[in-house]
């Protein structure tokens, strides 16, 4: 088919254009300026090339955080992909029962981040805490502040507990979505469980499970409150994940220039991975079609 | 291949059904005949799917009993039943190829790979889908697709019944006779029990040797093709089977003369005395319009439908249909209507009453 072309289209996206550049482009570009310049106060800067793009390519910090942001995003996807999944398979179908677990599914992702980390920070306290003091009593030693696996733990079952709902209602949409005659003839097919699970209905997630992992793996990327109010990035830096190797950088210590130019890759690597899985999927989904 | 006997079966989908109304089927008894080919003809919303349904097993009746053989299958899984089952909307496993989607079936029964290859190069034939056995089904149309169910739901032969619940619907018109007479001369072939659900009249007279009419959850008539087309047990059948259906004319009835409007009208039979709505059925096959003989009527509208000409028309302020043939004149002055008597029937309250023997000889 002949494609027409008329110019004057990119009018009618003009209006989305200059949403973009106001809440996006403009403020990513003051962060771009920072990156470049170098300043001794009085708002006087100088030129400074890529100097603090180099310096911070050096410097092992912001790659031992890369290294524990990539291992936090790959285990929480590990744990509530398939988890999401397996409790979406097990929701009721219809009736009060699947709006009643709607609901309390719901709950946790209402609840605002800070205040989750405070719920986990409280609830794994050894001297206060319900769980921190329960396993400390069966003679477990569980201290998030002071114990890295401990602090790892704690805010790996923190996500899956914030999160998982999430990828179980999108997983859940996806169910309903599948119309009851393919069960019928998986039935008349004589097909198992796992098959009716294999060629139904994981074919037919596969499109929201997609988007599911999409969005828990940039979420999670970007982390910041919860672990920040649970650990503080802490025992030492064990839990120092990227945004709060960040936000240390360019409010603890003022560093403008290096937390420029960190923020700034911190953006492309999140661009590059998601891309990089958008177009595997795309790609995945033509050779399928 | 069985004989699918349902005894005393009813169904409702609610919990606790309460009067006749609430009953999705209402209780019925009917034995199907082992290698019979059956069509479940009624307009939708009448229990054709609720009925397939039980039979498969896919939904428990209220109450009753389905017996295979003789054997009391009314609580047994759709697994143990061994059935074959075809939807309306085509489903396929979409991440599978053809070739593995037609092989599901037997596969699952742990059937050797040398006969699932075979019955899948066979099957494939059948539906003309050879070339495409090793695509994924994802891409195919809906045209195909369906193909691929119909190939699913035939490729074992071992089957009680092949059931079908309008399965050309979304298949286009030239491929739906294909499949049709291929489904005909599969049975011819191999004698399976099937049933085939549609509200097609074409489709189920021309698939099946009986044709069982449903209406409002109830069977109306079962039956030859021309039995239903002569015969109709139900008005509903006079109406819904015919294009156009017959016409159903109020009416008083005394021996072997009919009275719409206080005139006379000749039938072939005598007939007792009838209580409540009494009414003719005459198929408009039947009726015939002439410049000088019979009664009046008032001519709306023809249409011609290229093998013959439908008239429509008023008659005693009722809308009735006449046909008439192709080559036949129709002109203004034409405002007569006769039937032919022998062909009209009697209905008491929808039901056709069966005519007096002695009637005939008052009658010549």
């Amino acid at each position: 088919m002949d494609k027409t072309v008329n110019q004057k289209a990119w009018f009618l996206v003009l209006p989305v254009l200059i949403l973009v550049a106001f809440s996006a482009v403009i403020p990513l570009m003051t962060v771009v300026n920072y990156s470049v310049q170098d300043t001794f106060g009085d708002n006087v800067f100088f030129w400074a090339g890529l100097e603090w793009f180099e310096q911070m390519l050096r410097d092992d910090r912001m790659w031992d955080a890369l290294g524990r942001q990539l291992l936090f995003s790959g285990i929480i996807l590990l744990i509530q992909i398939p988890l999401g999944v397996f409790v979406a398979l097990n929701m009721p179908k219809r009736g009060f029962w699947a709006s009643f677990c709607l609901v309390v599914m719901s709950l946790p992702l209402l609840i605002p981040w800070n205040v989750v980390g405070t719920i986990w920070q409280i609830f794994g306290r050894v001297d206060i805490g319900l769980l921190g003091y329960t396993l400390d009593a069966l003679g477990i030693d569980y201290n998030y502040t002071s114990d890295p696996l401990a602090a790892w733990i704690t805010i790996i079952v923190m996500d899956v507990w914030h999160w998982t709902s999430l990828v179980a209602l999108l997983a859940y949409a996806g169910l309903q979505s599948i119309p009851d005659a393919y069960y019928q003839a998986a039935k008349i097919d004589q097909a198992s469980r796992w098959k009716v699970f294999r060629y139904i209905e994981l074919p037919k997630m596969m499109g929201v499970l997609m988007i599911a992992i999409l969005l828990r793996f940039m979420d999670s990327f970007m982390i910041y409150t919860e672990p920040f109010v649970v650990t503080g990035g802490g025992p030492g830096s064990v839990t120092t994940l990227l945004s709060i190797d960040l936000v240390k950088m360019a409010l603890g210590q003022f560093d403008l220039g290096p937390a420029a130019a960190f923020s700034i890759m911190y953006f492309l690597v999140i661009l590059l991975i998601s891309w990089v899985f958008y177009t595997v999927m795309t790609n995945l989904d033509k050779r399928d079609g | 291949m069985a004989k699918i006997t349902l005894d005393n079966l009813a169904h409702s989908y609610l919990p606790n059904p309460g009067s006749e109304d609430d009953y999705a089927l209402k209780e019925l008894n009917h034995d199907w005949e082992d290698g019979a080919a059956y069509a479940l003809l009624g307009s939708s919303g009448c229990g054709k799917s609720t009925l397939l349904n039980i039979i498969s097993g896919l939904l428990q009746p209220s109450q009753g009993r389905i017996l295979f053989d003789g054997q009391d299958v009314t609580h047994a899984p759709t697994a143990e039943r061994n059935i074959a089952q075809v939807f309306q909307f085509p489903v396929v496993y979409d991440t599978m190829t053809v070739r593995d989607n037609l092989a599901f079936p037997l596969r699952n029964r742990g059937r050797d790979e040398a006969y699932v290859a075979a019955r899948v190069a066979e099957i494939a034939a059948m539906i003309g889908m050879e070339e495409m056995l090793n695509r994924k089904a994802r891409g195919l149309t809906a045209d195909a697709k369906q193909k691929i169910s119909l190939g699913r739901g035939m490729v074992r032969q071992d089957v009680n019944a092949l059931l079908f619940d309008e399965p050309l619907t979304v298949i286009d018109p030239h491929m739906k006779w294909e499949l049709r007479t291929q489904l005909k001369s599969l049975h011819h072939q191999f004698g399976h029990t099937m049933i085939y659900v549609t509200h097609d009249q074409t489709e189920a007279l021309t698939f099946a040797d009986k044709v069982v009419v449903m209406y409002d959850g109830r069977v109306v008539q079962i039956g030859t093709p021309d039995e239903l087309f002569q015969r109709p047990e139900h008005t509903f059948v006079g109406y819904f089977i015919g294009s156009p259906g017959m016409n159903v004319i109020p009416a008083k009835v005394e021996g072997n003369r009919a009275y719409v409007d206080g005139v006379e009208i000749a039938l072939g039979h005598g007939y007792g005395p009838l209580e409540g709505k009494v009414e003719l059925g005459v198929r408009p096959e039947y009726a015939r319009l002439s410049r000088d003989r019979g009664l009046p009527v008032t001519v709306r509208r023809v249409e011609d439908v290229g093998r013959h000409k439908i008239i429509r028309a008023e008659f005693f302020g009722h809308d009735i249909n006449i046909i008439a043939g192709e080559d036949d004149a129709v002109g203004a002055d034409m405002t007569r209507v006769t039937f032919d008597p022998e062909r009209i029937n009697v209905y008491a309250n929808d039901w056709r009453v069966t005519p007096q023997h002695t009637a005939r000889g008052e009658a010549a």
